[in-house]
């Protein structure tokens, strides 16, 4: 019997930190970091966009850097702590980001909502103070077809006000 | 995405071994932000995916007057060090612009070099920089100027087994500015109609020209050294005057297309405004106000 492409490349094991739980699993090499997100650990919270490296809708954080998670293999997320979307509220509760995403209705199709808040929040951790020019600068990399951006601007600067 | 393995190398001998072993079919994986699109595209297909991220010398970043950059060291480590920023502005730059802040995180200058798009950001402001490029294979090490690394639309100057392994800039003369801008049609994430780096050197003075280096992206088919314009230069006097006709000869070196981004007349227009605009840039900078 023949071996198929994909039975002819062994997987690989790969530990890592993923929302901060120690995290084990078996990585096809040829598998995007959003591939293995979705497909093999079940965290369909982070979407599919592009899947070129555009649209940001893949957003996702590692060691502290978002990063489409479309552009990683998923082989490569060992010894990284990663942060998708499932680990932005807190147990109980929401985000200040994702309350003020609700309160400023700051989505309609939702596609490309956990990728906002996975960038967004990478900011206001970094830059507390951060105003708006420098967040529709931060979120270039992140597109959104529906609300024309201006009330998810709005949204992170309520954020970013109610978290000081 | 056709399979392919993994393999994290951990030295330079390791990672040329597996290029060599599989020749065309493995590449080297710095951020993965060509690559991975590549070959979801199915443009080509690999057998080994050699990640060069745990090879110490292509993660460098040294400034020691000069400046060295590993190959895969992703663009937000240039531009967040205040020390490189301060010393290397026409490199911050390009750094800062390429792609969003995704991109960044994992896209690396060596990568842009590499991937040799005409319309690359990161490739012009090493030529103004006078930048080296070091070139190591299993027959060897050999060094390049920038200029010469990229032969064509996607093509490099790496033969069977070779990988890019830094680009190093030379220390700066003092009264030395350089800066790179380019032509959008939106302010961010986009590729560039036309882009120009321009470096100068200043007499103490401050007033003329005693050096300067002009390079064109997006309008031929690899970043251009536009050596008469640069020659042109030498010797002027740091004049909006100077400016405009180094952009008037630079414009005649480009040899741009049109495509879906601009024209050919588009560009050339471009290439003598960014030029001007990149010239002035530059020589304030020289000046120290950046």
């Amino acid at each position: 019997m023949t071996q198929t492409p994909e039975q002819s490349v062994r997987k690989v094991s790969v530990q890592c930190t993923l929302n901060g739980q120690p995290t084990e699993f078996l990585a096809a090499p040829y598998l995007s970091l959003l591939e293995t997100l979705r497909e093999t650990l079940g965290l369909t919270g982070t979407k599919e966009g592009c899947n070129d490296g555009n649209c940001g809708a893949c957003t996702v954080n590692v060691d502290g850097r978002i990063i489409d998670s479309c552009l990683m293999l998923g082989v490569e997320a060992e010894g990284k702590v990663i942060e998708t979307i499932e680990g932005v509220a807190p147990a109980g509760g929401l985000h200040p980001l994702q309350q003020a995403f609700l309160e400023e209705a700051a989505l309609q199709c939702g596609i490309c909502t956990p990728g906002f808040l996975v960038s967004a929040k990478a900011l206001l951790e970094r830059e507390p103070d951060a105003d708006e020019q420098r967040i529709r600068l931060w979120l270039a990399g992140n597109l959104c077809r529906c609300t024309g951006y201006d009330k998810i601007i709005r949204a992170v600067e309520k954020a970013r006000d109610g978290m000081k | 995405m056709h399979p392919h393995q993994y393999i994290a190398a951990t030295n330079i001998t390791e990672a040329v071994s597996l290029l060599a072993r599989h020749g065309a079919r493995a590449r080297i994986l710095a951020g993965g932000t060509d690559l991975l699109v590549q070959l979801r595209s199915d443009r080509y297909e690999l057998d080994a995916v050699v990640d060069a991220k745990a090879i110490p010398e292509l993660m460098e970043l040294t400034l020691d007057g000069s400046l060295t950059i590993g190959a895969a060291l992703p663009c937000y480590r240039v531009y967040e060090d205040k020390e490189v920023a301060a010393a290397f502005p026409g490199i911050i730059d390009a750094a800062s612009l390429i792609g969003g802040i995704q991109v960044q995180s994992r896209a690396s200058i060596g990568g842009n070099l590499c991937n040799a798009t005409p319309s690359a950001d990161g490739i012009c402001p090493l030529i103004v920089h006078s930048g080296v490029v070091t070139i190591t294979g299993v027959a060897g090490t050999r060094t390049m100027a920038v200029e010469d690394f990229a032969t064509g639309p996607g093509r490099n100057a790496l033969g069977y087994g070779e990988m890019l392994v830094n680009v190093h800039l030379p220390k700066p003369m003092a009264n030395f500015g350089a800066a790179y801008q380019r032509f959008i049609p939106r302010n961010e994430m986009d590729i560039a109609v036309a882009g120009v780096a321009a470096a100068v050197t200043l007499a103490e003075s401050g007033d003329k020209i005693t050096s300067a280096r002009v390079a064109l992206a997006a309008v031929g088919p690899t970043p251009i050294f536009a050596k008469q314009a640069s020659a042109f230069l030498v010797g002027q006097p740091a004049t909006e005057e100077v400016f405009a006709r180094a952009g008037e000869i630079a414009s005649t070196e480009a040899t741009p297309i049109t495509d879906m981004r601009g024209t050919v007349e588009q560009r050339h227009h471009l290439v003598g405004v960014l030029t001007r605009r990149t010239l002035a840039q530059a020589t304030q900078r020289a000046r120290g106000n950046f």
